[in-house]
């Protein structure tokens, strides 16, 4: 290990992960909404520090994209942490709104429309 | 936020939004995060990925400092449409070499905005292609240097080769409204091919 700090920015989420690199699960998009559990569930396991600073960033519906850029860290290793949550019972997950090319959702389409019309 | 006096209220606050999100694409420094941070109703947001972690080979092991400086920056904002609808906005990673990370962020969003230099009109060719080739429904937004346009849309038109149905706008992309009615022209497109014809 060479030691730089930039290095070891790099080398340092995957210690968070305890060296895992790929989700247990697919649920987590850019755009998934994720809210800590309330209450928590009461278990023997105690929290990570990471994934109480992921707790309290989630206290409210953040999506998974927002809550890597405010911890700093890679989508990638954030979603694996988020797995785990998930697994553990103190997130919920709610999955982007589906897009299909061949039935479009013209709802939603005049919904987006009527928002942006008000900007 | 913090605080909810009773039960029912706290659940109802902490339901979460239906999420959506729109590309905005184009070549390196054509705009595309002054687009995102001009609507977006928070200062742009960005993420950085390791290459290695988002699965690329790494062939040359002996540059740790290689490794060190290669990371994907993506840029992003969002926009509260409704009380149950946020609309998120992605600025794709400009460099051709970072395209494989486009597959994951095309999937599932509404559309794509393809930011156009005029001065650099090629440099968009590459992601009006991306595009083209998934089917995934653009409009073009040609930035204006310093908001001028001395080239007619139709001239633009012609030289991206584009067919009549992808609409051309002319935009300034610092400006709020101007980026906002490039989303309004995209969601009007996608409407009218989701309208029934006629």
């Amino acid at each position: 290990m060479g030691g730089s700090d930039s290095a070891g920015r790099l080398v340092r989420p995957f210690t968070l992960t305890g060296g895992r690199t790929r989700p247990s699960r697919a649920d987590f998009t850019l755009i998934t909404t994720v809210t800590a559990a309330d209450p928590q569930p009461e278990t023997a396991a105690r929290p990570q520090p990471e994934h109480l600073r992921i707790l309290r960033l989630c206290a409210e519906p953040v999506a998974v994209a927002e809550l890597a850029a405010r911890l700093d860290l890679p989508v990638s290793v954030v979603v694996i942490m988020l797995c785990d949550l998930l697994e553990a019972g103190r997130i919920t997950a709610h999955p982007p709104h589906p897009v299909t090319r061949t039935t479009p959702d013209l709802d939603l389409l005049q919904k987006v429309r009527e928002g942006l019309g008000r900007l | 936020m913090a605080g909810s006096d009773t039960t029912a209220q706290a659940s109802a606050d902490r339901s979460a939004p239906d999420t959506v999100k729109i590309l905005i694409a184009g070549g390196f420094g054509v705009g595309k995060t002054t687009m995102v941070g001009s609507v977006s109703e928070i200062a742009p947001l960005r993420t950085e990925e390791p290459l290695t972690m988002a699965g690329l080979d790494v062939d040359d092991l002996d540059g740790v400092e290689e490794k060190r400086a290669t990371t994907v920056a993506m840029d992003f904002g969002r926009i509260t449409v409704s009380d149950d609808l946020v609309l998120y906005l992605f600025g794709t990673p400009g460099q051709q070499r970072f395209w494989f990370m486009w597959n994951d962020l095309a999937l599932g969003a509404l559309g794509a905005v393809v930011l156009v230099d005029v001065r650099r009109p090629k440099s968009s060719f590459a992601a009006i292609d991306f595009f083209e080739r998934r089917n995934i429904p653009f409009v073009i937004a040609v930035n204006g240097f310093h908001g001028e346009h001395p080239y007619p849309v139709e001239d633009i038109r012609e030289s991206l080769t584009l067919p009549e149905s992808v609409p051309v706008l002319l935009c300034d992309a610092r400006e709020r409204e101007s980026s906002r009615d490039v989303l309004i022209a995209l969601i009007d497109r996608l409407i009218a091919q989701a309208a029934p014809a006629g």
